[in-house]
């Protein structure tokens, strides 16, 4: 497991993203795990899991103090085993799917974690921060920041540690073929984006006309290749 | 009587300080990190404090001066707002907190301006520009485009809506001050949300076919019953929506067909 320490910075980095600084997106799955895919020599391999990811990702909305899935250290740990795992046989992309959506609950939990010790740390310098101490604004905020990227290579560095063992043994015992199981992920991430493109557009004016004619246009374009 | 604190019917009186170009650069890269302590107690309060504290050493007495140290304060407090839409109240409160504003109607206004620039961000963001960059780079997937070109599409294209908005919100909070609640009247952000919708739910139908056929790589039958039986999938999740959450779901399924598969 010589890509762990770089996967753990890639982690670290990513997860910082999701909330603190700078917010560029490039936590989002499509992105976190095609390069994690990268790092540990394919790249195409971490894009189909981010593909998947994202789909299943369109659902969460990450309003103000909601709790929500932590989707890029998730995405890191899933796109670096579907490409590790590539010379498989069948499942790779299942099972980084898998291992991504197990590591993005506990990622939720960890961000809740987080936000509380951030509580505690400013509950604790109140008096400072009452008295307009520049020190401890500036303070809290590096505390904040050093915590979260912390919170996410560490996320990484252990779920990466468990989950990858037990993904070898999974796709060495997988008997599904590749095309099945690609099928079911597929199915299921499909239908969580179309339900959540319902859920977020219908409100809006003539949005189902809109998805219809993408619909068309989709198929269309699927026909011409 | 006093002032309204979030009434912008009329421009601020308030002088406008004038700032170097140097203190805006650093007020802008901090908001970078706006969400850094975010807590369940002050939110993003001590982010506000932290991202306009550049521009507040400007006041009487330095660092080191009482109206430093009372802005500071106030400023830290409790705030609520969309972070990149924050943006706009650390602009206007650095101009108000510049412009010797009373600090009764500073914290007036800073109640006032969170409800609506955390429900506008929200709406245009979350729930409309970022999905939208989303399935266009994944529409791009579906049509054959490499790793890189896909994730360049993604960031580049979200990241113009991104970078514009926190630079906008900046440069009309400073210029409005307190003043600013037409700016929040503005088209883009009153009809935006429903027009990044509408093109949002045109890209989801040309992205999510797309994308599962360049991702199963079979035939057309096997492309069709995936189709089909998402979409049948997604009307139960559309009636159930609110009681599932729905990568709880997929989780739970696939660790399913993943023990099937080992035990079969």
């Amino acid at each position: 497991m010589r890509e762990l320490l770089p996967l753990s910075l890639l982690g670290a980095v990513v997860g910082l993203d999701v909330v603190c600084f700078p917010q560029m997106m490039y936590s989002r799955p499509l992105v976190a795990a095609t390069l994690a895919g990268a790092f540990v020599g394919d790249a195409t391999r971490g894009l189909l899991v981010g593909v998947v990811l994202e789909l299943i990702a369109i659902a969460t909305l990450p309003f103000g103090a909601s709790r929500y899935p932590e989707w890029g250290s998730a995405a890191v740990v899933g796109g670096a085993i579907a490409a590790t795992l590539h010379t498989e046989r069948a499942g790779e992309v299942t099972i980084g799917v898998l291992a991504a959506l197990a590591t993005a609950w506990v990622g939720g939990w960890t961000l809740v974690k987080l936000r509380q010790w951030n509580a505690y740390l400013a509950q604790r310098r109140r008096p400072a921060l009452e008295a307009g101490a520049r020190g401890t604004v500036i303070g809290l905020q590096l505390a904040g920041l050093t915590s979260d990227m912390v919170r996410a290579a560490l996320l990484t560095t252990v779920a990466y540690a468990i989950l990858f063992p037990v993904a070898v043994r999974l796709a060495g015992q997988w008997s599904f073929s590749g095309p099945l199981s690609r099928s079911v992920v597929m199915m299921l991430a499909t239908a969580i984006a179309a339900s959540a493109a319902w859920v977020i557009f219908h409100s809006a004016r003539g949005a189902r006309w809109y998805f219809a004619g993408g619909v068309v246009v989709g198929l269309l374009l699927l026909l011409a290749r | 009587m006093t002032a309204p604190a979030f009434n912008a019917a009329v421009p601020d009186p308030s002088p406008v300080p004038s700032l170097p170009a140097w203190t805006w650069f650093k007020v802008f890269t901090r908001l970078l990190a706006i969400q850094g302590a975010w807590n369940y107690e002050t939110l993003l309060g001590n982010g506000v404090g932290f991202c306009v504290e550049p521009a507040l050493r400007f006041l009487p007495g330095g660092v080191h001066g009482t109206a430093f140290k009372q802005a500071m304060a106030r400023e830290s407090s409790y705030f609520n707002a969309h972070p990149y839409l924050a943006s706009v109240a650390v602009g206007a409160l650095a101009r108000a907190e510049l412009s010797g504003v009373p600090a009764e109607r500073i914290e007036r206004f800073r109640t006032a301006l969170a409800g609506p620039l955390g429900s506008v961000g929200d709406r245009l963001v979350w729930a409309g520009w970022l999905p939208f960059a989303s399935l266009v780079s994944l529409a791009a997937f579906g049509l054959g485009a490499r790793p890189l070109l896909v994730i360049g599409i993604f960031l580049v294209l979200y990241n113009a809506g991104h970078f514009a908005l926190r630079i906008w919100g900046l440069r009309v909070g400073w210029t409005r001050g307190l003043a600013v609640a037409p700016a929040l009247g503005n088209p883009l952000l009153r009809r935006g949300p429903a027009h990044v919708a509408r093109a949002a739910a045109a890209a989801a139908g040309v992205a999510l076919p797309l994308a599962a056929a360049r991702l199963l790589d079979g035939g057309p039958s096997l492309l069709a019953i995936v189709l089909v039986g998402a979409a049948l999938l997604a009307a139960l999740l559309v009636r159930v929506h609110g009681r599932v959450e729905g990568y709880k779901l997929v989780l739970v399924l696939i660790a399913l067909f993943a023990l099937l598969s080992v035990v079969r």
